[in-house]
């Protein structure tokens, strides 16, 4: 599987204070008392905290950030900015 | 759908930058506020797919580079003490004090660590109960809730050698002082929506109907910022002045209501100095009283030897305000660099100054070198 991080083109590791990166969730449990996750990045597994999306489940994107899972990904919205330059020009 | 190389694709963004000019009249200034979104900027040269329709201005959106340098030689003066390991993000170690960073502590025998994780300094704690674990803790409210996590669940494991020493910055009063000081050339904001996935949009509206400035929150990938672009060029094309959210896939209007609220019980607002800008009010995170027994500045008495000192040539200020593009400033690139930073700016992977030096350096030195 093709794993980009968050940033291509760059060399150095990005540990950055705002960078977040979408990962898909595989599994859910528990680590030190904390609701944590096993989340894929296009092939790179890392544990992520999801005590604050306690919607999140098995297959949902989430969006993370300093090991801790910020948000679930809206796939729907995410769709509507790709076809935002594919329509007539009009309002996004 | 990935979320990410879609948004990366030339073609789109080729069609999305001429729909930015199509829309623009005249050369709107608009500033975006992370440092994510300066270099995603400056790699896909949207800045010059741009250029004659709208004038994109990078702000201060890099939380360490607006850490106060009095925050730096306290973390400084914590990392020499004997019993202390100095816990931070990668980019905090290469950034100036008054008297070198922490990267020269370490090499003079500190203990300094990088983790990528707040929770990976409690690990930290947990297995080496003999040292005293100090998280030096920089971030916008994006990593304000990773970090209360961390302090909560030692609070919950009785962890009582881990401390953190908070320098959360909080960005929509920094839009307040930006827009406000005299050299001000900001007519709209591009809002950064990591900040946002959190804490929603709220703070921002009063803003933007007090300040008669459009804001838009606005993602990370060229696509995301052409779009963003868009919609607070069509805002300013026809007089209106409100929050729109372009980085839907990631901000609902309310943010995380959980992460807020994790975020509520463990730290209040406070003012903070912001490096470059000055004393912001309630530009800050610190610890709330309920939380005290985990803040380092009160666990341990050491302060720094000497009033802070910034380094003279330094123009960082007017770098994080807008007033100056990187390469206008006489020490970037030849006494200023990445390997030797005389300021944050270049250090960091999200500084203004280290992304014009990654992207830009052909052009500037071609413009005419001394």
């Amino acid at each position: 599987m093709e794993w980009r991080s968050g940033w291509s083109g760059c060399a150095r590791g990005r540990a950055d204070v705002c960078l977040a990166v979408p990962g898909r969730i595989l599994d859910v449990g528990d680590e030190h008392g904390l609701r944590t996750a096993r989340v894929d990045f296009g092939g790179v597994r890392k544990s992520v905290c999801v005590e604050t999306v306690p919607e999140a489940g098995a297959g949902d994107w989430v969006l993370v950030h300093a090991g801790f899972a910020l948000q679930v990904l809206d796939e729907v919205a995410a769709r509507e900015v790709l076809a935002w330059v594919h329509g007539d020009g009009s309002r996004p | 759908m990935r979320f990410v190389d879609e948004y990366r694709d030339p073609e789109r963004i080729l069609r999305a930058a001429a729909e930015v000019k199509r829309r623009a009249t005249r050369a709107w200034r608009i500033m975006e506020v992370c440092g994510g979104q300066t270099h995603t900027i400056l790699a896909s040269g949207l800045d010059q797919l741009l250029e004659g329709s709208v004038e994109l201005l990078h702000g201060p959106g890099c939380p360490v580079c607006v850490t106060s340098v009095e925050t730096l030689d306290r973390a400084l003066a914590l990392a020499a003490r004997s019993d202390v390991t100095l816990v931070s993000f990668g980019d905090m170690l290469r950034v100036p004090g008054s008297h070198g960073d922490l990267f020269g502590a370490r090499a003079r025998g500190a203990d300094v660590r990088v983790v990528y994780s707040p929770l990976d300094a409690l690990e930290l704690a947990v297995k080496r109960p003999q040292r005293e674990i100090v998280f030096l803790a920089v971030g916008f409210e994006t990593t304000a809730p990773a970090v209360a996590s961390a302090i909560q669940s030692a609070r919950k494991r009785d962890v009582a050698n881990f401390s953190v020493l908070v320098a959360h910055v909080r960005v929509p009063p920094a839009l307040i002082a930006i827009r406000s000081s005299p050299d001000c050339r900001v007519d709209a904001f591009l809002a950064a929506g990591h900040v946002c996935t959190v804490m929603g949009t709220s703070e921002y509206e009063p803003i933007a109907r007090e300040l008669s400035l459009p804001i838009v929150v606005t993602g990370f990938e060229p696509l995301d910022l052409l779009q963003g672009t868009a919609l607070a060029v069509e805002q300013l094309e026809r007089g209106e002045a409100r929050v729109d959210i372009q980085y839907r896939r990631a901000v609902r209007p309310e943010g995380n209501v959980h992460a807020r609220a994790l975020v509520r019980e463990i730290f209040e607002v406070v003012d903070r100095p912001w490096r470059g800008i000055g004393v912001v009010p309630g530009g800050g995170l610190a610890l709330s009283p309920s939380y005290a027994d985990f803040d380092a500045e009160l666990r341990f008495p050491e302060r720094a030897a000497s009033a802070p000192q910034e380094p003279g040539v330094c123009r960082a200020g007017d770098v994080l305000r807008g007033a100056l593009r990187p390469p206008e400033c006489a020490a970037f690139g030849r006494s200023c660099t990445p390997e030797r930073p005389l300021g944050a700016p270049m250090v960091s992977s999200e500084g203004a100054c280290a992304a014009y030096f990654r992207y830009r350096l052909a052009d500037v030195s071609s413009e005419g070198a001394p």
